[in-house]
């Protein structure tokens, strides 16, 4: 693991904010305040799921203002590794959890003259606390909010409730579509673009920004990876001289960290850099499923980042 | 409120950095002095480790390390400062880490020298008094209005080195804030605005050896709670905090005025230690630069460090004394340090031996 102490956190509340997400309080078990965080930022929450540790990144949600505690909301992936069904069916008020230092790989450039956000579904989370930092900061910024339907948006009320004109809310099931080429093209000089959501949403946001000319620095987007299942696989590491078996459901970072081995990490999501590997051998394919590595490491297969990416072949060995 | 009114506690040296240069290192300092040489010889790495507590009495100490010096240095600054306030800069959007920074230090201040800061907070409504400074201070955290100068340089006008403020996007770190003026040659009006690798620029070899490209990367992902520090080093001819490119036509052609008889009291080694941290609210990157003096013959009574500092002078590239700017006076400084080394070895790290 890297750096900084972890948070010893208890949970305080667990709310059903809609059937498929919940929302999750931690205050620090010595009762002392939560270090401030810059909003975009997100918590690693560990999970020891009967024996099997589990390490999910989440944005917190909370105002950065408040130091009293963190919030984050969970959306459940019944497709998913697991970690997300821990959270909704293990975790309860009054449970001691570990969480790491906040960490920002989604931040908000000061400069901006206005900040337009674009949130499609759970992406909304940084949004949340971006805004509440901005409104205590008097900068200038916009929402447009994109959910399936009225049930699934959440926390659309409370936002309009709170920031009114500022947010714009739009329901896939009424029909409702944000009309992003007018939007981008009636946007004041120096506004910066900020868009969470998923991966279809990204690229549409952001190429049809590029198409438009908006300079690259101007764009910020956030996407974390679930670490993608695949099948069972095997990786030498070559400087702990040590085997290890990864499972289909399992990342080889999970793997790498179940066979006792120190290896650094932050977001757990194929962005950050931190757990970027050297490739000694690969007999094989490397399954590149990270946003880190430019695309010459990729062809040169001298460079694999294990929280994500996946190997198929007869023999892997990376520097680790 | 004026710095005549400071406390008196005999801790603090009374000592100029100009002029008479009345600066001296106290037996106590020259022994905490933080030697920055580990091994006999030196080359560029990027030597970075856990900014952590460290030995009771050393300058690891704590997080900021206030010592003898530290009414003198303020005082040093504020004098600059009124000659050139452009020592002094933060663009706009660097006003939040500003704020970061304040709490940092006051925070820290507060919890490590109890005899001479408190900090009393109610929600935004914040008491600092600083007895050594004579400073009594309530103001609102994050309201500009409530202090005499922007949050950066009202704090930096109080805590000991430079201060640069770096805010982190598009992969890469801009200086856009910053309070210089004990600097080794270097300006930050000219470098203000510049990215990680720009501001770099000028220092030779290390480009090369790929330093800043893994330096970058490595502070990129510095968090929050896990600052880190490295020493950096240089020469300077009398205890000159301020030696800036501004006002190199007063200090460079003391350089001139060396010789054997008294290389011994005004040449210094001059030790900056960096410390970097990341910033909670503005996820900027704060770098204190905390920059130590000690005369050649202060620094020579420790046996150890005379030896090694006159293998590292006489083994350093010429490339590097020539950036670090002492590469006229090297033969007489070696002249000098030679004489108290006797070729015997020296112990592993940077401690003076017992």
């Amino acid at each position: 693991m890297s750096g900084a102490s972890k948070i010893p956190a208890i949970v305080t509340e667990v709310v059903e904010v809609n059937s498929l997400i919940k929302r999750f309080r931690f205050v620090r078990e010595d009762g002392g305040p939560m270090p401030g965080f810059s909003g975009g930022s997100h918590t690693v929450v560990e999970m020891e799921d009967d024996g099997r540790r589990r390490l999910n990144a989440y944005s917190l949600m909370s105002d950065p203002a408040d130091r009293s505690g963190y919030e984050i909301s969970v959306r459940r992936d019944d497709g998913g590794r697991g970690g997300s069904m821990f959270m909704h069916a293990r975790v309860k008020p009054g449970m001691r959890m570990q969480i790491s230092q906040p960490v920002n790989l989604f931040g908000l450039d000061l400069r901006a003259k206005k900040h337009l956000m674009i949130a499609g579904g759970i992406g909304i989370t940084p949004f949340i606390a971006q805004m509440a930092q901005l409104d205590g900061l008097g900068g200038r910024f916009e929402l447009h909010y994109a959910a399936r339907d009225r049930e699934l948006g959440a926390y659309m009320n409370e936002l309009s409730a709170r920031y009114g004109e500022r947010v714009h809310r739009y329901y896939d099931t009424e029909g409702q579509a944000i009309d992003l080429p007018t939007l981008l093209k009636g946007q004041p000089l120096g506004t910066h673009l900020y868009v969470c959501g998923p991966k279809g949403m990204i690229n549409w946001v952001l190429s049809t920004a590029q198409k438009q000319g908006w300079p690259k620095g101007a764009l910020h987007s956030e996407e974390f990876l679930a670490p993608p299942v695949g099948e069972a696989f095997q990786v030498d590491l070559a400087l702990s001289g040590v085997t290890v078996n990864v499972g289909a459901t399992q990342s080889m970072l999970e793997a790498i960290e179940a066979a006792g081995i120190d290896a650094p990490y932050l977001c757990r999501g194929g962005a950050c850099g931190q757990c970027e590997c050297k490739v000694r051998e690969a007999e094989g394919e490397l399954l590149h499923y990270d946003h880190w590595l430019s695309d010459e490491q990729k062809e040169a297969r001298s460079h694999i980042m294990p929280c994500v990416s996946r190997f198929k072949g007869s023999r892997l060995v990376i520097e680790l | 409120m004026s710095l005549d009114d400071a406390f008196k506690d005999p801790f603090f040296r009374d000592e100029s950095f100009f002029g008479k240069y009345t600066y001296k290192n106290s037996p106590a300092a020259i022994k905490r002095f933080p030697f920055p040489f580990p091994e006999d010889d030196y080359m560029y790495s990027v030597n970075m480790e856990p900014h952590v507590s460290g030995r009771p009495g050393s300058v690891f100490e704590h997080a900021f390390d206030v010592d003898e010096h530290y009414v003198s240095e303020m005082r040093d600054r504020a004098r600059v400062l009124a000659d050139d306030p452009l020592r002094c800069q933060s663009l706009p959007h660097m006003t939040l880490a500003g704020w970061d920074l304040l709490e940092l230090i006051m925070e820290s201040f507060a919890r490590d020298y109890p005899q001479w800061f408190e900090l009393h907070k109610d929600g935004n409504k914040w008491h600092w008094i600083n007895r050594p400074l004579g400073i009594d201070d309530k103001f609102t955290f994050l309201d500009e209005s409530t202090l005499p100068y922007g949050p950066m340089e009202y704090i930096t006008r109080q805590a000991q080195g430079d201060f640069t403020l770096q805010d982190q996007r598009e992969d890469n770190l801009w200086i856009e804030a910053g309070m210089v003026t004990s600097q080794a040659d270097w300006s930050l009006d000219f470098d203000i605005g510049m990215s990680f690798h720009e501001w770099h620029a000028p220092v030779p070899l290390a480009g090369k050896m790929g330093v800043f490209d893994r330096a970058l990367k490595f502070l990129l992902q510095l968090q929050h709670g896990a600052p880190v520090r490295r020493f950096n080093w240089t020469m300077t001819v009398d205890p000159l905090l301020d030696t800036s490119p501004e006002n190199y036509h007063k200090w460079g052609p003391s350089k001139t005025t060396l010789s054997a008889e008294n290389i011994g009291q005004r040449q210094h080694l001059r030790v900056e230690l960096q410390t970097l941290f990341r910033l909670p609210r503005s996820n900027a990157i704060a770098f204190p630069i905390r920059c130590y003096l000690i005369s050649f013959e202060d620094l020579v009574s420790q046996p150890k460090w005379a030896r090694r500092l006159h293998r590292v002078i006489k083994n350093l590239p010429d490339e590097l004394a020539t950036y670090k700017g002492f590469i006229r006076n090297r033969p007489l400084m070696i002249e000098y340090l030679s004489q108290f080394d006797d070729g015997a070895p020296t112990s592993p790290g940077w401690w003076a031996d017992e």
